[in-house]
């Protein structure tokens, strides 16, 4: 009886849960302000914005997909590169207007659905490539708030979120959980057609 | 001992929904407006339309048919060519026979399951890819006006991806000679709607 009551009250629990973090509530996608200092803006700003969240989780799950040795390069020219792009957005004037993360959720999406197998330097240089072009947009848009110090925060965030993530699918051994992972993958990379798509739209 | 463990547990369940519930949300320097119900409506919009629903539910099961990897192929190819075919909707570029597409697919993938098909994975593919076109040129491209493009796209492509994870969890009964049956009358239900979407599509 009491195993019951057990199960039902974990139940009654995780429903809670999922009830309130499925609730829409506004999403800030640019320039957060935590109230806690500009480090925290910046990874409240990474946190909130899916542009640079979902490439970068991706860029981590695909670190993790090649193993240990790119998940580590990955560790650290990633969030290097995404903080060296955006000291140069900030000295920076204009914005693209072309959505060039979309390229981004696409590379990287497809590398992740189709499990290929890039050599080691080339995959040194994607990591750099992507942390680059994002840092370059959060530069821009974080001259006017937390600036340098807002991107430390998210260079900070991305470290431990490449370790996590990375760490994570490593340690995947069932054929069946790579394959998961791959999945998510060609997600991303179906967000990135769309968002071209929305691009041309207008709606992006 | 275990017992404890449990009661620890549980407390900071409550613990955790105790701070989320009361935490204070972040002040933000300005609102934009739309972005979660873009999301919303994206995750939404999928399972507005039984032709969608449906024909989605049929490539899981299908996939659960023909086992491993086409299980994991299909609902990797689906999602990505249905974005192509949104993206050509986006570019206006435009494709006849949408709706009919539709029904066909319907028709064509409750067929498969039914008579238990097992063609080369290319083949399956290649079919798959192509009715998701249909499928993504016409349900891709309705986002409401004033909502984020991209928190819709994922919310789209999250819900079809789920609706494939539901097909194939309830086709693993496959594995069972009675889940087979079921499995193949599930087929033929689906071909039946594909008919009854044909014949709105064309009426």
């Amino acid at each position: 009886m009491k195993k019951i009551l057990l199960t039902n009250l974990r139940f009654l629990i995780g429903v809670v849960i999922s009830a309130s973090l499925l609730k829409p509530t506004d999403a800030a996608a640019h320039l957060v302000t935590t109230g806690m200092g500009p480090v925290y803006d910046g990874i409240g700003h990474l946190l909130l914005t899916p542009e640079d969240l979902v490439p970068a989780v991706a860029m981590a799950l695909y670190a993790g997909l090649r193993g240990r040795a790119p998940g580590r390069r990955a560790l650290f020219f990633f969030p290097l590169a995404w903080l060296i792009g955006g000291f140069i957005g900030l000295a920076a004037d204009t914005m693209p207007v072309f959505p060039v993360s979309a390229f981004s959720f696409l590379l990287v999406g497809i590398l992740i659905a189709a499990d290929l197998r890039l050599p080691d330097n080339a995959f040194t240089v994607l990591a750099v490539a992507v942390g680059i072009m994002h840092g370059f947009f959060n530069g821009i848009a974080l001259k006017a708030g937390p600036a340098g110090l807002g991107l430390l925060g998210i260079m900070s965030a991305l470290f431990v979120l490449v370790a996590l993530v990375s760490a994570f699918v490593v340690s995947l051994k069932p054929p069946w959980a790579r394959i998961v992972v791959r999945v998510a993958g060609s997600w991303v990379a179906a967000m990135g057609l769309l968002m071209i798509g929305w691009f041309f739209r207008g709606q992006a | 001992m275990k017992k404890h463990g449990r009661h620890m547990a549980l407390l900071m369940f409550f613990l955790a929904l105790m701070v989320y519930l009361v935490w204070v949300p972040s002040a933000q320097a300005h609102v934009e407006q739309g972005q979660a119900a873009g999301f919303v409506t994206g995750l939404e919009h999928p399972w507005s339309g039984l032709d969608h629903v449906l024909a989605m539910i049929a490539v899981g099961l299908w996939g659960a048919q023909l086992g491993n990897p086409a299980m994991w192929v299909l609902p990797i190819t689906f999602p990505m060519v249905m974005s192509l075919g949104a993206m050509m909707g986006l570019l206006g570029i435009p494709l006849p026979g949408i709706e009919v597409g539709i029904a066909v697919s319907a028709i064509l993938l409750g067929a498969m399951v039914l008579g238990e098909v097992k063609p080369k994975l290319l083949i399956a593919a290649i079919m798959v890819g192509f009715f998701a076109i249909f499928h993504g040129h016409a349900h891709g491209t309705e986002l409401p006006a004033g909502q984020s493009g991209l928190l819709y796209s994922m919310g789209f492509v999250i819900a079809t991806g789920v609706l494939h994870g539901i097909g194939i969890l309830i086709g693993l009964i496959h594995r069972w000679p009675a889940g087979k049956l079921v499995l193949r009358g599930a087929g033929a239900f689906i071909a039946a709607m594909g008919f009854f979407f044909l014949w709105q599509a064309v009426a």
